[in-house]
C-alpha cells in the first residue's frame, strides 16, 4: 500500500530579518503559479495550526498556500545568541519578519492571512504596506484589547510555562470545537519555549497599540477582510467590530460557534466562512 | 437546582472522573469558592476533593478563593454556555467572578481547576 503522506511538503528558508541571519521553518501546498497565501499563527503556537487549510484541495486549486513558523517558535531555530537575551515581538520585528519571508520566497503580491497577534500585524500591514499585498485577511484582530491577566506568570520557575499557557488559552476555544481539535490545539501551547508566549504578548500589549492608526487604512489599495469568532472574549466581537467600523470598505464577519483559533480549533466550521472570502480575492 | 445547590455535588461529580483527579494528582490546595453569597470551603489532597464545607466558617484559612455571582456560575453551567460565560477569566474579564489570595497553586494547576470549576456543567439544568 502507498504511504499515506499529507500533501503539504516542509523545508527550512535561509533569510534576513533586520539584518539578522535567520533559519526559518515552512510549510507549503498547492501549484507553484497559485496565488500565494501566506498565513500567520498565534501568539506562542507554530504553523501547524494551519495544517487543515494546507490539506484543503479546494483552497489549493488556486492558491499557493505558504505558513511559516516565526523565529523562536515551531521549528525556526531561534537566532544565534538568543539566550543572552529576553526574546520581545514588536511591532517593527513582527513586519519585518513577515515582508522579510515573502521576499525570500519571491511571492508576487501575496494574500496574508494572520490569527490573534498574525490579525493585528495583518493591520498594521494594511496600514503600512498595503501596495504590497493582494488582500489581507485578519482573523480575531482588532486595534486594541483589554488584557485579561497578568503575563508574569507565562514565564517563571514555579509554574510549568507549556501548561499555564495552554490552560489559560484553552477558554478562548469554543465549547462546540470538536475535543480532538481542541487538544490539538493546546498541545501547540504546551510545546512553545519558554518566554515566548510572554515575548509575543509584548507586542500584543504595549508595543502594537494600532488605535487610530487603523483609520488610515485604505482598502482601495489593499481589500481587508477581518473575521472574528463569537467565543473568542480576548478579541471580542465587539473589538473587531469596533476597528472595522473605523475603516472604510472593510468587509467584517462574527464566526458562530468559533474562538480564537479558527482554523485549527473547528477546521470544518472555519472553512464555511474562509472559502466565500478567498473565493471572492481569487476572482 | 440552585448554583450553590448544584456546586454541593462536587465531591460525587469528581469521585465519578478519574481522569480529573488523575491530572491533579500532585495537588493539595485549599481554596474557598463563593457561589453568590455562599462560600464553599475545599480541601484538595492528591487531586481528590477530602473535605468540601457548605457556609461560613471564620477565621478558616485558605490558599485562594475564586468568587462568583450566582448569575455568572448558572451561566457558566450551561451544557453549551454562551459566549463571555464559557470560561472563568471570560467570567472575571466581564467583572463576574474574581480571584483572591495566592494564586501560585492555581496557575500552577489551572487546567484542573477549570475543569473542577466546571463540573457542575455535566448535571441535567435547572429542574
Amino acid at each position: 500500500m502507498a504511504p499515506a503522506f499529507d500533501p503539504m511538503v516542509g523545508r527550512y528558508v535561509r533569510l534576513a530579518i533586520d539584518g539578522v541571519a535567520h533559519r526559518l521553518y515552512f510549510e507549503e501546498a498547492g501549484p507553484e503559479n497559485g496565488i500565494p497565501l501566506v498565513c500567520l499563527h498565534t501568539a506562542g503556537a507554530d504553523n501547524r495550526q494551519f495544517r487543515h487549510l494546507l490539506a484543503d484541495a479546494e483552497i489549493t486549486r488556486r492558491f499557493r498556500v505558504l505558513a511559516f513558523d516565526m523565529p523562536w517558535h515551531g521549528k525556526s531555530t531561534p537566532p544565534d545568541g538568543w539566550e543572552r537575551e529576553e526574546y520581545r515581538l514588536t511591532t517593527a520585528s513582527y513586519t519585518a519578519a513577515v515582508r522579510a519571508f515573502c521576499a525570500a520566497l519571491e511571492l508576487d503580491r501575496p494574500v496574508v492571512m494572520g490569527c490573534s497577534i498574525g490579525g493585528r500585524i495583518v493591520l498594521n500591514l494594511a496600514i503600512e504596506h498595503a501596495a504590497e499585498f493582494r488582500a489581507l485577511i485578519a482573523l480575531e484582530a482588532a486595534d486594541f484589547q483589554k488584557p485579561w491577566y497578568d503575563t508574569a506568570w507565562l514565564h517563571r520557575p514555579d509554574v510549568h510555562g507549556g501548561e499555564v499557557c495552554a490552560a489559560l488559552i484553552s477558554g478562548l476555544i469554543a465549547p462546540q470545537s470538536p475535543p480532538v481539535s481542541r487538544h490539538e490545539t493546546l498541545w501547540m501551547y504546551m510545546q512553545g519555549g519558554p518566554g515566548v508566549f510572554k515575548g509575543d504578548l509584548y507586542f500584543y500589549r504595549v508595543d502594537g497599540d494600532l488605535r487610530e492608526k487603523v483609520k488610515t487604512i485604505d482598502t482601495k489599495v489593499c481589500p481587508l477582510y477581518l473575521l472574528t469568532g463569537e467565543y473568542d472574549f480576548s478579541c471580542t466581537a465587539e473589538d473587531t467590530l469596533r476597528t472595522a467600523a473605523q475603516i472604510q470598505g472593510v468587509e467584517v464577519q462574527v464566526m458562530k460557534e468559533l474562538g480564537h483559533f479558527p482554523m485549527s480549533e473547528n477546521p470544518a466550521k472555519f472553512r464555511e466562512y474562509i472559502l466565500p472570502v478567498l473565493d471572492r480575492i481569487a476572482r | 437546582m440552585s448554583p450553590a445547590e448544584r456546586f454541593a455535588r462536587l465531591p460525587d461529580l469528581l469521585a465519578a472522573d478519574s481522569d480529573l483527579r488523575r491530572r491533579g494528582r500532585w495537588l493539595n490546595a485549599d481554596c474557598r469558592i463563593d457561589i453568590g453569597a455562599e462560600p464553599f470551603y475545599l480541601t484538595l489532597r492528591d487531586g481528590a476533593l477530602v473535605d468540601l464545607v457548605r457556609g461560613p466558617r471564620l477565621l478558616r484559612s485558605v490558599a485562594f478563593s475564586v468568587s462568583g455571582t450566582e448569575d455568572a456560575w448558572q451561566r457558566h453551567w450551561q451544557t453549551i454556555p454562551e459566549p463571555g460565560w464559557h470560561d472563568l477569566f471570560a467570567l472575571t474579564k466581564r467583572g463576574a467572578a474574581s480571584f483572591d489570595g495566592d494564586l501560585r497553586p492555581l496557575l500552577q494547576n489551572l487546567q484542573y481547576f477549570k475543569d473542577l470549576l466546571a463540573l457542575p456543567r455535566r448535571l441535567a439544568e435547572a429542574s
